[in-house]
This record gives C-alpha cells, sequence and structure tokens, in this order.
C-alpha cells in the first residue's frame, strides 16, 4: 500500500497469510486480515462504497446526518469515512454488542441508539427504520439491503483474493450482512465457476435469539443465496477454541467470528468437500482488540469463558 | 431412529417447554411430520404455507443448513443432531 491523501484512500489492500500450523494436513488456509483496515475491521470497505455511491446520487451534502443500524464495525467504519467529509452519523446497535465498539462510536462523536439486547441485530434494523422512516432529513445506506455493500467486495475483497491466491479453490466468511460472501462469491465464481464459497453462520446463547416470534427473522435482502454452497453453523465454543488457536499457534491476534470461519474452513479441508492439495482463503473481519473485554483471550477455563460469549453479539 | 432436535426459545411453547426433543424420520419432512404428530404447533413455525420450510428459520443438520443439503428431502440417520435457529443478522 503506498501513502493515502485520506482515510478512504487507506481502505483495503490486506494482506493475506498463511496458516501452516493450522492447516490440515494435504490443505493450504490463508487468512485475509481485514483487520488491518484503516478501522479496523472489513467495514471499511463498506462504508467507503456506502458513503461514495449516496453521494454520487446526490443523496449527501455537508452537514447531511447519516442513520445505520450496526453491530458495531459498521458504524465504526462510517463513522471514519463520514469525519473528514463533516456527515454527522447515528448508530443503532443492540445494547448486548461489545463494550470497545460502544467507546470506539462515542470517541468518534457518534450518537448512539441502543435498542434491546432481546431483539439482537434485527431489533436495531427494526428501531433504524422506524427513526429513518419519521425524519426525512436522516440518510440510511442501510448495508442490509444497499447493492453497494456486495459491490464494495466484488470490486475489491475478491479481486485482491484472486490476485494473492489465484489458484484458489474455496473462500471461507461469516455471515453478517451476507455482503462480503455474496460480493466475494459473485466474483470468485465467474473466474471459476468450480471455487467454493461456504458461510459461517454464528450461533449465539439463547439469550441472544431471545422470545422473538420467528416470523421476525431477518434476512438480508443483500444475502445472494445462490452463491453459497454450504452454511454451517458455530457455537460461541467453537469459534473461541479456533480463535485462541489462532494466537497461540499462528500468533495471529483476530476477532472472534475469524475463529468461526477458521473452524468451518478446517471443517470443509476433506476430500469429500474439496480436492487435496486446495488452497482455501479464510476472511478475517476484524483484530481481536474489541473483544478483550469480553474475556475472549484471558487465562482460564474455555467453558466458562464461552459462557460468557454466548451472550455478546461477536458477528 | 432416534434424531434430537434442539428447540429455540420461541418455539417451546409448542413442546411443553422442552429444549430439546427426540423424533424419528427418514428424511427432515419425514421428522417434521413425527414432531407435529405430539407438538402440533411446530408444522406451522417449521413450514410455510408450501409446505417449504419457513425462509426465516435455519434448520440445521449436524451443524448444516440443509438448505444446502437436500432441503425438505435431506435425509437424516439414526444420531444425527438436528438444531433449529430464527434467523438472525449481523454488521
Amino acid at each position: 500500500m503506498p501513502r493515502a491523501i485520506d482515510v478512504s484512500q487507506a481502505v483495503g489492500d490486506t494482506p493475506l497469510v498463511g496458516l501452516p500450523s493450522l492447516s490440515p494436513p494435504g490443505y493450504s488456509l490463508w487468512l485475509k486480515l481485514e483487520g488491518l483496515n484503516p478501522t479496523g475491521s472489513i467495514k471499511d470497505r463498506v462504508a467507503k462504497y456506502l458513503v461514495e455511491s449516496a453521494e454520487r446520487a446526490g443523496r449527501l451534502h455537508p452537514g447531511s446526518r447519516i442513520i445505520e443500524p450496526t453491530s458495531g464495525n459498521t458504524g465504526i467504519a462510517l463513522a471514519a469515512i463520514c469525519a473528514p467529509k463533516g456527515y454527522k452519523l447515528t448508530c443503532v446497535m443492540p445494547e448486548n454488542t461489545s463494550a470497545e465498539r460502544r467507546t470506539l462510536l462515542a470517541a468518534y462523536g457518534v450518537d448512539i441508539v441502543f435498542s434491546p439486547a432481546s431483539e439482537g441485530s434485527n431489533g436495531s434494523v427494526r428501531l433504524a427504520r422506524e427513526l429513518a422512516g419519521a425524519d426525512p432529513d436522516l440518510y440510511m445506506p442501510f448495508q442490509y439491503g444497499n447493492p453497494a455493500n456486495p459491490r464494495a467486495h466484488y470490486e475489491t475483497t475478491g479481486p485482491e483474493i484472486l490476485r494473492d491466491l489465484p489458484g484458489v479453490a474455496a473462500v471461507v466468511s461469516g455471515l453478517g450482512t451476507g455482503g462480503t460472501l455474496t460480493g466475494v462469491g459473485r466474483r470468485l465464481k465467474e473466474h471459476d465457476p468450480a471455487i467454493r464459497v461456504f458461510a459461517a453462520e454464528p450461533e449465539y446463547g439463547e439469550l441472544v435469539y431471545g422470545l422473538r416470534n420467528l416470523d421476525e427473522g431477518f434476512v438480508p435482502p443483500v444475502l445472494d443465496q445462490a452463491v453459497l454452497d454450504s452454511r454451517i453453523k458455530v457455537d460461541s465454543r467453537r469459534a473461541l477454541v479456533a480463535t485462541r488457536e489462532l494466537v497461540a499457534r499462528e500468533g495471529i491476534f483476530a476477532g472472534v467470528s475469524t475463529g468461526a470461519a477458521l473452524a468451518v474452513a478446517i471443517r470443509v479441508c476433506q476430500p469429500r468437500r474439496l480436492p487435496e492439495g486446495s488452497q482455501v482463503a479464510v476472511i478475517s473481519p476484524d483484530a481481536g482488540w474489541k473483544y478483550l473485554s469480553t474475556g475472549a483471550y484471558d487465562p482460564g477455563d474455555v467453558d466458562t469463558i464461552a459462557d460468557d460469549l454466548s451472550t455478546t453479539l461477536w458477528a | 431412529m432416534a434424531i434430537q432436535v434442539r428447540v429455540p426459545t420461541v418455539l417451546r411453547k409448542h413442546t411443553d417447554g422442552e429444549k430439546a426433543v427426540s423424533g424419528e424420520g427418514g428424511t427432515v419432512r419425514e421428522l417434521v411430520d413425527d414432531l407435529a404428530s405430539r407438538y402440533p404447533g411446530l408444522r406451522d413455525a417449521l413450514l410455510g404455507q408450501d409446505g417449504q420450510l419457513n425462509r426465516y428459520v435455519q434448520t440445521y443438520v449436524n451443524d448444516e443448513d440443509v438448505r444446502f443439503l437436500g432441503g425438505i428431502e435431506t435425509p437424516l440417520a439414526d444420531g444425527d443432531q438436528v438444531s433449529i435457529l430464527p434467523a438472525v443478522a449481523g454488521g
């Protein structure tokens, strides 16, 4: 990455790092470190595309206010893109997100509106829609439904993987909005339809799912299920164990959803699903910094830590 | 043939409060039929009007979403673990 004239120009072009110790025999895992983006997550790519596409459409002017539902990373990324441009930002966020995410948003001067923990991210979507609907001066990019989200990955993340791992056989990433896998998956399958796309779905503790009616469940419109070959759920314990292995054996300090993606990558490295010798790109959406307060990296009993973690939204 | 089914909190009103129930069937459809014979509310919760799986519910066999296996006709074997989860987004 050469020098950048402002923070938005420093987004992307992240390293792809081999995992020699954790790759199953006969397979090579490569981790794309999106935590090295300017605000520390893959969402910098999305925020840049969301804001720039709104500007091109004439939806934003100096002093405009943006409102967005987020579990944290998209809000932090939007804040960084908006700050130099003079846009104000309101984030609607579930109250059970990590303390670091809230602290960072506050540091950027973002107004935070909390939605109930029991409604998860779906609750922040509902509340943001209500607030945006009631005030025509607010602009809501809406990462869950905005094609600029998968386009960021189609135009940047996907081509970077193809450039750095030309023989890639499969890609694995977590599912949040579905934007990463939809964009990267489309790009990779256009290049070679044989490339497999695996989704790691976070499975939280029961408290996160709460007592909601199933009909309130939310499937993000940007997720194109046709791009996926498999969707595999990973609970907090397995995600945590893989996250801790990554620090201990590869020296990579990543967030919990990286552990979830890594667990799925290891699972699919078997001849029934991928030919031996396959190279697999795993996307690490962020580093571990924002999860220190959850205890994920503390010494102690994994089961106890996983129990605590299972009530926090980590994707 | 016993298959363990984990039931989310929101559906336990149909299973007398049970977190996990045991059922039988060679496919997901047969399993749903078997469960519905004892827990009638489950059928409407799990299946849409078209008889296919409700799109707001994720059904997993051994952690894999059945949509990418064989859908409602996904074969089941003794000892399989079935989990039902509400769809949740992140970001």
